[in-house]
């Protein structure tokens, strides 16, 4: 294999793993705060129960997502120089800036968040708790900026440096605020920011279902999925809301793309329907064993259904990305997003009903929920990110003028090899598959484990008073047993 | 508008190109040297771990010496990267490219620290705890070698080709000469490593670790003599900035002090003093390697018009300066809460129910 497909599979494969990570921190950093916040007001000590098991969890998300995102911010300049080069104008500073206006605000707070539920008072615990989720919500915008920019590039122009005797072409900003406000940014960072937070939702519903399932825990379980059904609603909702927008924004901006999440081949003169699933073959440019909805198509991206879509033919056949993968990406993306609105819209339902534990299927239905955010998220990464292709930046016109994109084939290394680039799949390959199985294990550890009740605390809040901690400390990390002591807090 | 008129005025006539330049090499000189000052001590805290706690409480204790700093200390490493990417993409993507395997050593170096101190004490078997016991210790002192076999690749020049095509491999990077710094970047940050450890500690564990003091100030000594004659050797171009302005022979000699300042700190019972004494040895090995690799970022031993310098290696003159503005109001959000943090979390390591 080549290191053009080394390359790719290898920054896929590592984007992929790190992005399990910080939609869950996100998410979850949302949960985290109410409940904190809860707890503030109504000084009752479940929420406080349910806020410091939500932190543990936390922490041991949040330490894989920082251990592979560490990964993300050299793989541009060890694997894609070229593009690095081209691009390191304009990318560099939304990534330079992550790491001064997020990282360091996330990591910092994040350590009172973890370690300083006995050291500082809840208002600061609070407040380090909303810095950390505002910090989480920072990477994720300078990031997506970037990304969004290499799909619909603005405020900058192509300017040519003579290296030696070859003229070398480089993006460079003339515009940063228009840089970061591209055609695509808002969008596509409010659906990604909203992807996280039904994550977050159903994630706390999921656990605290399970718990209800098992009988256990149910005082905190009880109160926090009565925050986290409805956000699993509400945010299930906005994601289509938004998703419906970027689909809007790609039709201007990135036709090819959504020619191919559609399998649209050919363009007509009729108005255009929506495949609600089916077997694309670019090959034939049709669309086998599908089902299809007329005008459907047409009604979204235009709101009107008389307008037809352009199509695959229009786009010059070398700049045509693969179609079967962004389809399928993209209605399995839907189809999770669709299902989440039942499940969570049903699940509010008998919940103000009184009567959810009736429905201990819907209840399961509610446990499995976090793999289909995760599923859906991934997916719409996939669709996003192959649907580019073959750009790794796409071409633009900047106030008239026509300027030159790059194809992911010229971004490559120019010195790396393909052994090395294998080499290093091979060892992230083990490494990577290792953690994940740790990362469960733990993960499954401190749910079974669960959160203290409010009795439990209380004991545990008059010891701490007493300076009397070494009881407290000896059993750090027992996974059987139950009461809180047992198992170290983080 | 009237503020528009005075950004740019400070960008164009305050400003020059060159001067933002020489900013950013400055900056990306603080980043690097924050980084080594602040993980430096963790990577130490690593390599020593083994070595200095005997029970699981001990141990337990050496980790939670860095527990809720680490993360924020690796960030200027982060930040670094993404700094030079910014200001200098070029050397972005030659450095990184070219030390490609030494850099993914590297970051599974990063990968494990994190994830032993993570996931150590989740479990209470004793064989779990040493499988990460051995990661942390192995992680920290690999990434504490990588990065000084990496600075003396750059300090002595690499194969760099035109157009910063790079030429050589693995194994051009690997010989006696980065080696050398390797070492003693290792044998730096354990005994910066010890210092902070002494600082946390207390009682029969602090005793154990004033024992490695002196020891592993011996051996950085040695290493740092062996560093300087084969600098002066090896590479003789590492001091014409030196002979060029030679008001910055402050430097080295400061450094000679500093270093010597370190045991006597810590016989005068002022181990605070020693610490900040060995931050400052850190400060002052990575100017002299600034002074000494300027204007190059890469030089290249092929030929000299085929070094990335600031110059070539830039970027353009709006990014330099969009990227200060955001420096400008970044940096002292950064440092403010580092300093809260850093108080938050002052005093002696005690373990309590949120700990590693
Ligand atoms: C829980 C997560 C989730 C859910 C339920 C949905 N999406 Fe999504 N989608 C994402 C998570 C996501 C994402 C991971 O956040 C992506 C990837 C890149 C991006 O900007 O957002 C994305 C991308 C993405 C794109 C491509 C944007 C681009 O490339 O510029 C479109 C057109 C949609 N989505 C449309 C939808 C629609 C119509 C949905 C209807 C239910 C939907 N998404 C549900
Ligand atoms: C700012 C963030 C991102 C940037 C700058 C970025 C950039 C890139 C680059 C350079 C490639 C390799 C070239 C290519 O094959 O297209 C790529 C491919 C890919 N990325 Fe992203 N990406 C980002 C975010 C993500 C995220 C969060 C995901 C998903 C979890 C993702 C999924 C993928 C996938 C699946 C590919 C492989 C596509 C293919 O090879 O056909 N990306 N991206
Ligand atoms: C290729 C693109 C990416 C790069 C270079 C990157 C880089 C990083 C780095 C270096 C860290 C560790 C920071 C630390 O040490 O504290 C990190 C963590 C994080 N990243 Fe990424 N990242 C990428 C993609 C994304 C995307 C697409 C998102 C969100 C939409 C995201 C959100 C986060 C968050 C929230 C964290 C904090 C850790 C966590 O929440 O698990 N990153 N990333």
């Amino acid at each position: 294999m080549d290191v053009e497909i080394l390359s790719r599979l290898q920054f896929a494969g590592t984007i992929m793993f790190h992005y399990l990570f910080p939609p869950l921190s996100i998410g979850l950093g949302l949960q985290l705060f109410l409940c904190e916040l809860m707890y503030f007001r109504t000084r009752n000590l479940a929420w406080e129960a349910a806020a410091r098991f939500w932190t543990r969890v936390f922490a041991v998300n949040f330490a894989m997502g920082v251990a592979t995102g560490i990964v993300m911010e050299f793989e541009f300049g060890t694997n894609w120089a070229v593009y690095s080069r081209f691009v390191g104008d304009v990318f560099g500073s939304a990534l330079a800036a992550e790491g001064i206006f997020a990282f360091f605000l996330e990591s910092g707070f994040l350590a009172v968040l973890v370690f300083g539920w006995d050291r500082v008072g809840p208002k600061m615990h609070l407040f380090s708790t909303a810095m950390v989720f505002l910090g989480s919500m920072f990477s994720a915008v300078w990031i997506v900026v970037a990304n969004s920019w290499q799909q619909t590039p603005a405020g900058y122009h192509i300017v040519y440096h003579d290296v030696q005797g070859e003229m070398m072409p480089r993006a460079e900003i003339t515009d940063f605020w228009g840089m970061v406000f591209n055609p695509s940014s808002v969008d596509r960072l409010t659906h990604t920011l909203i992807g996280a937070m039904v994550l977050g939702a159903f994630f706390v519903a999921s656990v605290c279902s399970y718990y209800l399932l098992k009988s256990k825990h149910e005082e905190v379980a009880k109160r926090c999925l009565q925050l986290a059904l409805p956000s699993a609603l509400l945010f299930s909702f906005a994601a289509a809301i938004t998703g419906h927008h970027s689909a809007q924004q790609l039709v201007e901006t990135q036709p090819a793309k959504l020619a191919a999440m559609e399998a649209h081949f050919e363009t007509t003169k009729e108005p255009t329907g929506l495949w609600l699933f089916g077997w694309p073959d670019a090959e034939d440019e049709e669309v086998k064993f599908g089902v299809q909805l007329p005008y459907l198509l047409s009604l979204m991206v235009y709101n009107d259904p008389t307008i037809p879509v352009p199509a695959m033919d229009q786009i010059p056949e070398e700049e045509r990305p693969p179609v079967w993968l962004p389809f399928q990406t993209f209605h399995l993306m839907v189809g999770l997003g669709t299902l989440m609105i039942v499940v969570s819209a049903a699940g509010c339902w008998f919940w103000f009903r009184g009567t959810l534990l009736e429905h201990r299927k819907l209840m399961w239905a509610i446990v499995l929920m976090p793999l289909a955010a995760m599923t859906a998220n991934q997916a719409g990464w996939i669709t996003a990110e192959v649907g580019r292709q073959p750009w790794i930046v796409y071409p633009s016109t900047q106030d008239g003028v026509e300027m030159i994109g790059l194809k992911t084939a010229d971004g490559l290394s120019e010195s790396v090899t393909a052994e090395q680039v294998l080499s290093s799949i091979i060892l992230f390959g083990v490494i990577y598959s290792l953690l994940f199985a740790v990362w469960v294990f733990v993960l499954n550890n401190k749910i079974q484990h669960g959160p203290e009740s409010p009795e439990e605390l209380v004991e545990y809040k008059a010891k701490i008073g007493k300076g009397d901690m070494s009881e407290l400390i000896e059993h750090q990390g027992t996974s059987r047993g139950r009461g809180m002591m047992d198992e170290g807090v983080l | 508008m009237l503020l528009a008129n005075i950004f740019d005025w400070f960008n164009h006539e305050l400003l020059s190109y060159d001067t933002l330049t020489y900013i950013w090499f400055l900056l990306l000189g603080v980043l690097i040297t924050g980084y080594a000052i602040l993980d430096g001590f963790d990577l130490g805290v690593g390599m020593l771990h083994p070595f200095i706690a005997k029970t699981d409480t001990e141990r337990r204790l050496v980790m939670n010496s860095i527990g809720p700093l680490w993360d924020g200390n690796e960030v200027w490493l982060v930040t670094f990267g993404g700094a030079l990417f910014a200001a200098f993409p070029n050397a972005y993507a030659t450095v990184f490219s070219s030390f490609y395997t030494a850099f993914f050593l590297l970051l599974t170096c990063l990968i494990g620290r994190a994830v032993s101190l993570e996931f150590r004490s989740k479990v209470q078997s004793p064989a779990w705890r040493r499988v990460w016991d051995i990661g942390f210790f192995l992680s920290s002192l690999t990434a504490a070698l990588l990065l000084g076999v990496a600075a003396g690749n750059i300090m002595a020049g690499m194969e760099l080709g035109p157009r910063f095509y790079y030429e050589g491999n693995l194994l051009s990077q690997v010989y006696w000469y980065p080696m050398l710094v390797g070492g003693m970047t290792a044998s730096l940050f354990a005994l910066h490593g010890a210092i902070y450890l002494y600082l946390k500690t207390e009682d029969e564990l602090q005793a154990r670790v004033k024992g490695v003091i002196l020891p592993l100030f011996f051996v950085f000594c040695g290493i740092y003599t062996l560093v300087s004659v084969a600098t002066w050797f090896h590479v003789p171009h590492a001091t014409d900035n030196l002979y060029a302005y030679p008001i910055l022979w402050g430097v080295p000699i400061l450094n000679f002090f500093a270093v010597l300042n370190i045991p006597r700190a810590m016989h005068l019972g002022r181990p605070g003093y020693a610490f900040f004494t060995s931050t400052m040895v850190i400060a002052a090995l990575a100017c002299l390697f600034s002074v000494a690799i300027f204007p190059n970022l890469m030089l290249s031993n092929l030929a000299d018009e085929n070094s990335i310098t600031v110059f070539n290696g830039r970027s353009s003159h709006q990014t330099l300066w969009t990227m200060l503005v955001i420096a400008v109001v970044g940096i002292p959000c950064v440092l403010s809460y580092t300093v809260v943090i850093y108080w938050i979390f002052r005093g002696k390591v005690k373990l309590d129910p949120n700990s590693y």
